[in-house]
C-alpha cells in the first residue's frame, strides 16, 4: 500500500514537472530532448534574412535542432532547409532540440521568432 | 559506342578526348558521366564551393564599408548557403547516385529548391527565388569559368563538344590543341562552322542531343567528311577511323600540288570544276582549291541565324562580296531555297504536315513576292560586277519557270526607272530537282540558259524517300536506276537545246560517281570546295572513253546495289587512297 502511495507522489511529481513545462512553454521529454511551440509573426515571415538568423543561432549550440510545419521535419542548423519551410506570417512551428544544451538552444530561438521577431515589424505596424 | 548523325561543315577526321563547354547563360543539359569519375567531379564542386565562398568573402570586405545593410543582408545569406552541408550534400548524392556532371547537378538542385520557393502564395518569399537563382550562378561560373581556363591552357589535344559556341568561347580556344568541333545546334552557316573552317580543323552541327550523350572525357571521333561523330567507339572503329585520317591526310598532301593544274580527262577533254558555296567566306576557298567559279551559291544564310529580315542592301553586299573574288567567273546565286528543312524553326512560318511536298523554295518565293522582288533586285545590281547568272531551284513545270521570269522583268523595269545599271542578258537557269522537271527537261530548256541538276532532292523525290528517316534512308540513293535514267534525260535533253548543264548535287561531290557522270555527258560539276582537289584528280586520271563505257555497263544494270559496288570498283581503281 505505501509502496503504492510512493508510486503515485512519484508519478504526480512528474505530472506537476510536465504541467509547470507546458505553463511556460518548454516541454523537457526527457534527458535532452526539449520541444516548443512557436508561431511566426513578424510581417514578412521567414524570408531568407530571417532564415540566416535562425540559423546563426541554432549553430551556437551543441544540440540537434530540427523545426517542423505540418507537413515537414527539417534541420534548424540548415539555411537551405529553413528557407524551404518558407514559413508566412501565422504559421505554426514546433522546435525541437536534442542534446546537452537543448533547453537555452529551444529558449534562444522561441525568443527569437516570438518576441525578437527576428527584428522586423509586425503585420499591423507594416501596414502603417 | 553511340554513332550520331548531323550536319558536316568542316571536312576531316579528329579523334580524341571530348570536353564539353557550357554557355554560361543557358540551360545545363543532363550529362551521364561514368562511375570512376564521380570522385573529379565532386572534387570539383567542392572547388567551385569554396572558389564561390572565397569571391564572397571578397565581396563581403568590399562592403563592409558600405552603409547599405540589404546588399549586406544578401551577401551574408549567399554565404550561408554556400557553407551549408546539407545543401552541398543534396548535390554530392546527385552525382553519386545519378551519375551527372556537377554542373547539372548544382542546377537542378537549385532549380528544385528555387521551384519550392515559387510554389508559395506569399509573393514576399516567393520571390527569394531569385536569391537561389543567383546562387545557382555564382557556382556555375566557377564550374564552367574553370573550364574556360581548361580551354585557355590545354596541354593535350581535344575535340569540343558543346550546345552551341559563342564567339567569346571560341576566341579563347588554344587552337594548337582543339582538333574539332561538334554541337548540338546550328548548320552550315553558325559560328562553328565558320571558326572550324577557318582553323581548318573537322566540325559537325546539328547533333540534336550529342551533349546529353557525351560526357567530359569521352572518346570522340569527329568525321567532318561525312557528317557523323561516334561517341566511345571501339578499338575496331578507331583503327579503321585512324586508318582513314592518315589517308585522308596523305591525299591533301598529294593532292595540293594538282590544285593549280586543270581538270582535263587524259583524252584532253576539260572539265568545269565550280564550288557549292553557302556564304561570301567560302569564295576564297573555292579559288584556293582550284575551282573555276561558283555553280552553286546558296543564299539562305541570309535568312538563317538573325532575328530580323536582311535588307536589299544585305543581300546586294554578300553578292558583290562573292563576285568580286572572282571577277569574270561566273557565279550562279540560287535564290532562296527556304522552307522544308531550312527555316521550320522559324514561328513565321506555319508548321506544315509535310513540308518537303509543300510551300518551300520557289513556291515560297512566288508567294512573298516582296521578299523575292528584294533579292533579284540585289542580284540584278550585282550582275554588273562580274559573270552573275540566276538559278530558280525546285521548277516543277513551265509555268513557274514563267512566273518567275516575269517578276524577274518586272524588277529589271524597277531598275530602269531608278536608272541602276545591270546586265540586261543575265543568264537564267533553273535546277532540275523534281522528277517533273526531268521529265519536262526539253520543254524548259527553251526558256532557260542553263540547268543546274539538284541530285539530293532529284533523289529524293523520284525514290519517295526521306533520307533523313532512319527507317527508310538506306532506300536513298542516287545510284539507283531510276535516278540514273532520269538524270541522263536531262542531259540530253540540255545538249540537244544546246544549253549549259552542270551536277550540282552531292553525287558530284562523291568520287564514285564521277566516271559516271562523265560517262552520261556532264562536263561542268559543282562541288563542295574541300572536295575540288581530290575529284580533279580523279578527272585527271581517267579517258571519256573509259567513262562511257562504264556507263553503257552500269545502265544495262537494274539493281542499285549492283550499281553502287561496281562505281565504287571502278573508282578504287583510279583513286585507290580516296576509299
Amino acid at each position: 500500500m505505501k509502496i503504492r502511495l510512493y508510486n503515485d507522489l512519484f508519478l504526480l511529481v512528474i505530472w506537476m514537472g510536465i504541467l509547470l513545462n507546458m505553463l511556460t512553454g518548454d516541454n523537457i521529454l526527457e534527458n535532452g530532448l526539449c520541444e516548443t511551440s512557436v508561431e511566426i509573426k513578424n510581417a514578412d515571415g521567414l524570408h531568407m534574412r530571417p532564415a540566416m538568423q535562425f540559423v546563426d543561432i541554432a549553430n551556437q549550440f551543441q544540440a540537434d535542432i530540427s523545426v517542423s510545419n505540418n507537413e515537414n521535419t527539417v534541420d534548424g542548423k540548415s539555411i537551405m532547409q529553413m528557407s524551404m519551410l518558407a514559413a508566412t506570417c501565422g504559421t505554426k512551428l514546433k522546435i525541437t532540440a536534442q542534446g546537452s544544451d537543448a533547453e537555452q538552444a529551444v529558449q534562444a530561438l522561441k525568443v527569437l521568432v516570438e518576441e525578437k521577431l527576428f527584428d522586423e515589424p509586425p503585420p499591423g505596424d507594416k501596414e502603417k | 559506342m553511340e554513332i550520331k548523325k548531323g550536319i558536316a561543315v568542316s571536312p576531316g577526321i579528329a579523334i580524341a578526348k571530348c570536353l564539353t563547354i557550357d554557355a554560361e547563360d543557358y540551360r545545363i543539359p543532363r550529362r551521364s558521366i561514368n562511375p570512376s569519375q564521380r570522385i573529379i567531379e565532386i572534387q570539383r564542386l567542392r572547388n567551385a564551393f569554396a572558389d564561390a565562398i572565397d569571391e564572397l568573402t571578397q565581396l563581403q570586405t568590399e562592403h563592409q564599408a558600405l552603409e547599405k545593410q540589404k546588399i549586406k543582408d544578401i551577401l551574408a545569406v549567399h554565404l550561408r548557403y554556400l557553407h551549408d552541408r546539407s545543401l552541398r550534400k543534396k548535390i554530392t548524392d546527385i552525382i553519386q547516385t545519378e551519375l551527372v556532371t556537377a554542373e547539372y547537378a548544382v542546377s537542378t538542385t537549385m532549380r528544385d529548391i528555387a521551384s519550392n520557393f515559387a510554389k508559395v502564395p506569399d509573393s514576399y518569399i516567393s520571390e527569394r527565388a531569385t536569391d537561389i537563382y543567383d546562387i545557382e550562378r555564382r557556382l556555375l561560373k566557377q564550374l564552367l569559368g574553370s573550364k574556360r581556363e581548361d580551354i585557355e591552357t590545354l596541354t593535350k589535344e581535344v575535340v569540343i563538344v558543346a550546345r552551341e559556341l559563342s564567339p567569346t568561347q571560341t576566341a579563347a580556344f588554344n587552337k594548337e590543341f582543339i582538333k574539332g568541333l561538334a554541337t548540338d545546334a546550328g548548320g552550315r552557316t553558325s559560328h562553328t562552322a565558320i571558326v572550324a573552317r577557318s582553323l581548318g580543323i573537322p566540325a559537325v552541327v546539328a547533333l540534336e542531343d550529342l551533349t546529353e550523350l557525351i560526357s567530359g572525357g569521352d572518346t570522340v571521333i569527329i568525321d567532318g567528311n561525312r557528317g557523323i561523330v561516334i561517341a566511345n567507339p571501339d578499338i575496331e572503329t578507331i583503327r579503321q577511323y585512324e586508318q582513314y585520317s592518315q589517308e585522308f591526310e596523305r591525299l591533301g598532301h598529294r593532292l595540293d600540288t594538282i590544285r593549280k593544274k586543270p581538270a582535263v580527262t587524259r583524252d584532253a577533254v576539260k572539265i568545269t570544276l565550280l564550288g557549292n558555296i553557302e556564304f561570301p567566306d567560302e569564295a576564297e576557298m573555292v579559288l584556293q582549291k582550284g575551282g573555276d567559279g561558283i555553280g552553286l551559291y546558296r543564299t539562305e544564310f541570309l535568312y538563317l541565324n538573325r532575328p530580323d529580315e536582311p535588307s536589299e542592301n544585305d543581300h546586294y553586299n554578300a553578292y558583290a562580296e562573292t563576285v568580286k573574288v572572282f571577277e569574270h567567273r561566273p557565279v550562279i546565286i540560287r535564290t532562296m531555297d527556304l522552307g522544308a528543312d531550312k527555316y521550320t524553326q522559324n514561328k513565321r512560318f506555319v508548321r506544315e504536315p509535310n513540308p518537303f511536298l509543300g510551300l518551300r523554295s520557289i513556291r515560297f518565293c512566288l508567294q512573298n513576292l516582296m521578299m523575292f522582288k528584294m533579292q533579284l533586285h540585289a542580284i540584278l545590281r550585282a550582275s554588273v560586277l562580274g559573270e552573275v547568272k540566276i538559278m530558280f531551284p525546285l521548277i516543277t513545270n513551265a509555268q513557274e519557270l514563267m512566273q518567275a521570269k516575269m517578276i524577274l522583268r518586272d524588277v529589271m523595269e524597277d531598275l530602269d526607272e531608278e536608272s541602276i545599271p545591270y546586265n540586261r542578258d543575265i543568264d537564267i537557269g533553273i535546277m532540275i530537282e523534281t522528277p517533273s522537271a526531268a521529265l519536262t527537261a526539253s520543254t524548259l530548256a527553251r526558256d532557260v540558259d542553263f540547268f543546274s541538276i539538284g541530285t539530293n532532292d532529284l533523289t529524293q523525290y523520284t525514290l519517295a524517300v526521306d533520307r533523313g528517316n532512319e527507317l527508310v534512308s538506306t532506300l536513298y540513293s542516287s545510284a539507283d536506276p531510276a535516278v540514273l535514267r532520269l538524270i541522263r534525260t536531262v542531259i540530253q535533253d540540255a545538249h540537244k537545246a544546246q544549253i549549259d548543264l552542270s551536277i550540282c548535287g552531292e553525287m558530284a561531290s562523291e568520287p564514285e560517281y564521277i566516271m559516271l557522270l562523265l560517262g552520261m555527258g556532264a562536263r561542268s560539276l559543282s562541288l563542295a570546295p574541300p572536295m575540288i582537289p581530290e575529284i580533279k584528280q580523279i578527272i585527271r586520271s581517267v579517258t571519256i572513253e573509259d567513262c562511257n563505257a562504264l556507263v553503257r555497263k552500269v545502265l544495262a544494270m537494274n539493281s542499285e546495289r549492283q550499281i553502287s559496288s561496281y562505281l565504287r570498283d571502278a573508282a578504287r581503281k583510279v583513286l585507290p587512297e580516296a576509299f
